[in-house]
């Protein structure tokens, strides 16, 4: 084995109700990709939050390079060569990218060296990208690269990635993978949080499997199958969803020739999207990011509105009515963002529930509120979604992120949508609710409901989806059946690589 | 060292305590100004607090008490409901005279008929000049997103010249030999909002600010619109998501806060004031600010409140007269008691832990 870099000794880290880290200890080599594999809530996040001075293991020690090593803050930990690239990227979108950078650093040289030094790091690695433009103009790709050279910039020994291809295209990926490889013959190590595991297949040499903050195994990739790394990182045999074979019906949402503008500065602007639902399908969107899928469901939402015919119901345009018209109809949309846009964190589940089912489920009669239905109807939310909670008075922000989606999701399917539309519906949720989610999607358009799934996850598409189509800019590609469909094409109508290369090195 | 940790869930046992908490730091901080002023802090906290009550005079401070605290519920459950939604009137002291204006103004245009019918259109009118007046910032807003802060502050200030003009030149008494002020409406009984038991100080602001009360706790409960008045302050983009229309809430809740705001102006210049004059507002639309505040923007929460801050304010009196305290130190007192309710309010969501520093 080569050369040990960093050497990690019983890390302990508890929170009040949980141990996020129990005694992990591993050791990372001098040029070893090493990956972190586990669940959301595994414990990845704490860990390497420890690594980079973040936060205080409670025990443990860990060793750079044979000498002790206890960063204090994220800035003692850059002096030792560690650097970090985060899952949510902390740029400023107004300022250019050289300035974005100086912003990280401690003594930042002047604008025009830095520019210089900028370029010549993002040539040697296949990383190109203009220092003077905005970041709001960049793609989730190119943002993820101002990260990088940010972090290359201090020459790093060790370099922490965290979750760094959620944002990519399959080709952008492979850019990425290329420069990874090449940083790592240059003897930098890498520590690669993700749960893909193919990805971890083709990159990692060696493997950590973290289950409720301990190690549960180690392995090399490579010689090691996709299922056996699952089932080590669930603690469990997986149950992929049934497929029914569905009959389809007539078409029951209609989007025709719908544009709408950018609703910020730095949204995106919808162009021309066509798309007709049938009746007991699932059609699935993929994209980048960023590329309209936000947009798309605040449009068939009825929080943004656009022209009548544009969205069509059932044959009935609706491109003009609100969300609760819409509801009515049966036109139900669940967002991406569970805290704040689908539930109100600081509200009870019952007040939460009578949020989109008040006019479904006949919870307000002349404006007054029926408590006790409202009462009802969030504890069979509850119990058909099985959402472990204390109750339905618990505040929604109480709930973790794939009990509160279980919850979102559940909230629109129990209201037995003609249309649903979801935006991320397994975002962040472990593996069997994740699934769980995907069965009521299935179970869902077998009684007939045309559900449209917008999500960043191509596995969950290609498994649940009848056809697929693509968000790339604000425009929708023509959808195309999820059976025989190639990861090249699907990278391809997610828009190829946007106009990036790989390192020429 | 002291941390900050978020709780799970809001407390309710500190929602509840935090305003109690807060009166008795007033009163432990405030003794300590009071001492510090070389009066016995015990005495004058006593004379602010008991002697409105149950004092040798109180016959006399207890009516003033209602009188007082009226018009305080009266704007502060109006403006509750628009800070509920995040929605900040603050210029319910320029509706407030806009509304006694409105309301006077019809009274005294019948003048010197008797009719059954005149008060009932001076509330009416009282009500419709708040809500007109309060509806300018609520307009400005939907249609060219300005601020609602700045405008509704900045019209208070045009209705004091406006009520200048009027006690001067349009309103003013062509019996009054000169002097600025309209007749004095308690002399003119068709227009006057009289004592409905003599000796009480409970006139018809009493009744409505009880009224109000009792519709916005029913409201904010039981009513779809005052749920959407609280995801949108609890969550502006869920709401939008859930359905609510933005511009349909800020001119519901501007409109509301302001003719309530115009009522309590109507029932103070045709009651304990009596007259149109250039000195007529005292703040009121100010201070029910921070009885909104201080009653935890609930209804109850806002009749305890706006009964405890006339008391302050006739206790203050009471104490500026037989103590000699200065005004500005009853004032420094009374905002005390808002700064220690806001900063006690930190402990509804946070829970304070003592800790070592941690070793790096």
């Amino acid at each position: 084995m080569s050369q040990t870099l960093l050497n990690l000794n019983g890390l302990t880290k508890a929170y009040p109700g949980v141990v996020a880290n129990d005694d992990i200890s591993f050791r990372i080599g001098v040029g070893e990709v090493h990956a972190l594999l586990g669940e959301n809530g595994a414990g990845k996040s704490t860990l390497v939050k420890m690594i980079y001075g973040l936060v205080k293991p409670d025990s443990g020690t860990m060793e750079l390079r044979g000498a002790p090593y206890a960063p204090g803050e994220p800035r003692a930990a850059r002096a030792d060569g560690i650097a970090m690239v985060f899952q949510h990227f902390s740029l400023f979108d107004a300022l250019n990218v050289a300035e974005n950078i100086a912003l990280g650093m401690e003594n930042p040289p002047p604008m025009r060296d830095l520019a210089a030094r900028i370029r010549e790091v993002s040539e040697t690695y296949g990383l190109p990208l203009d220092p003077f433009r905005t970041v709001g103009d960049l793609s989730a790709g190119e943002r993820q690269r101002v990260e990088i050279i940010r972090c290359l910039l201090q020459d790093p020994k060790l370099l922490i990635m965290d979750e760094p291809t959620s944002v990519l295209t399959p080709q952008e990926v492979d850019i990425l993978f290329e420069t990874l490889r090449k940083l790592r013959d240059e003897g930098t190590a890498i520590l690669y949080i993700s749960h893909k595991l193919e990805e971890i297949r083709t990159l990692c040499d060696t493997a950590t499997i973290l289950r409720l903050g301990k190690v549960v195994g180690t392995c090399t990739p490579r010689e090691t199958t996709a299922r056996d790394m699952a089932e080590m990182m669930v603690g469990s045999t997986l149950q992929t969803p049934e497929r029914a074979g569905r009959a389809l019906g007539e078409v029951a949402l209609d989007i025709s020739g719908l544009s709408a503008p950018a609703p910020s500065a730095f949204g995106t602007a919808l162009k021309n999207v066509h798309l007709a639902v049938q009746q007991g399908e699932i059609v699935g969107i993929g994209g980048v990011a960023g590329n309209g899928q936000e947009e798309l469901l605040a449009v068939l939402s009825g929080e943004v509105l656009t022209e009548a015919g544009a969205v069509k119901l059932m044959g009935q345009p609706i491109g003009r009515l609100g969300p609760t018209a819409r509801r009515a109809l049966g036109l139900l949309t669940a967002p991406e963002e569970r805290l704040g846009h689908a539930a109100a964190p600081d509200m009870s589940l019952t007040e939460n529930a009578l949020l989109t089912g008040a006019v479904r489920e006949k919870l307000a009669h002349n404006g007054f509120l029926r408590w006790g239905a409202t009462r009802e109807f969030a504890e069979r939310i509850i119990a058909e979604f099985d959402v472990r909670t204390p109750g339905p008075e618990t505040a929604a922000r109480a709930l973790s992120g794939g009990n509160l989606q279980k919850f979102v999701i559940g909230r629109e399917v129990l209201q037995t949508p003609q249309v649903l539309v979801v935006n991320q519906p397994t975002w962040g949720v472990d593996a069997a609710a994740a699934a769980a989610i995907r069965q009521a999607l299935l179970d869902l358009a077998a009684g007939g409901t045309a559900v449209v799934c917008i999500s960043q996850d191509l596995d969950e598409l290609m498994e649940i989806a009848d056809r697929f189509a693509a968000l790339n800019e604000g425009r929708l590609s023509t959808p195309r059946p999820t059976a025989g469909l190639t990861v090249e094409e699907i990278g391809l109508m997610m828009g190829g690589a946007h106009g990036m290369e790989v390192a020429h090195v | 060292m002291i941390r900050l940790e978020k709780r799970p869930q809001p407390s309710q046992a500190w929602s509840m305590a935090t305003p109690l908490v807060a009166v008795l730091a007033t009163m432990l901080f405030g003794g300590l100004l009071f001492g510090l002023l070389g009066t016995n802090p015990f005495l004058a906290i006593e004379t602010i607090f008991w002697e409105p009550l149950f004092g040798e005079f109180a016959f006399y401070y207890r009516p003033q008490l209602l009188v007082k605290g009226a018009p305080l519920v009266l704007i502060a459950i109006g403006l509750s409901l628009g800070f509920r939604a995040g929605i900040w009137n603050i210029g319910a002291e320029g509706q407030y005279i806009i509304g006694s204006l409105t309301g006077a103004g019809v009274g005294l245009a019948f003048y010197p008929l008797e009719a059954w019918y005149i008060f009932p259109l001076m509330v009416i009118a009282g009500a419709f000049g708040g809500w007109a007046w309060a509806t300018i910032p609520a307009i400005l807003k939907v249609r060219f997103g300005t601020n609602e802060i700045l405008v509704s502050l900045m019209l208070v200030y045009v209705a004091e010249q406006f009520l200048a003009s009027m006690s001067l030149g349009l309103l003013k008494n062509p019996e009054g030999f000169g002097f600025p002020g309209s007749r004095n409406l308690q002399q003119y009984a068709s227009a006057h909002n009289a004592e409905i038991v003599t000796g009480t100080g409970m006139h018809w602001g009493v009744v409505a600010a009880l009224i109000a009360v009792i519709f916005a706790y029913v409201l904010l409960n039981r009513h779809m619109l005052g749920f959407q008045i609280r995801l949108t302050g609890a969550a502006p983009r869920a709401a939008r998501f859930s359905g609510v229309r933005p511009a349909r809430l800020i001119l519901m809740c501007l409109g509301i806060s302001g003719a309530l705001a115009g009522l309590a102006g109507l029932f103070e210049v045709a009651g304990p004031a009596g007259q149109v004059s250039i000195d007529f507002n005292v703040g009121y639309g100010f201070t029910a600010i921070i009885v909104a505040f201080l009653g935890r923007l609930h209804p109850v929460g806002i009749l305890l409140a706006g009964a405890l801050m006339a008391l302050t304010y006739i206790g203050g009196e009471i104490a500026q007269g037989q103590l000699g305290l200065p005004a500005a130190a009853i004032q420094v007192f009374q905002g005390m008691l808002l700064f220690f309710l806001l900063a006690l309010d930190l402990l509804t969501n946070y829970r304070v832990a003592w800790r070592k520093p941690e070793v790096a």
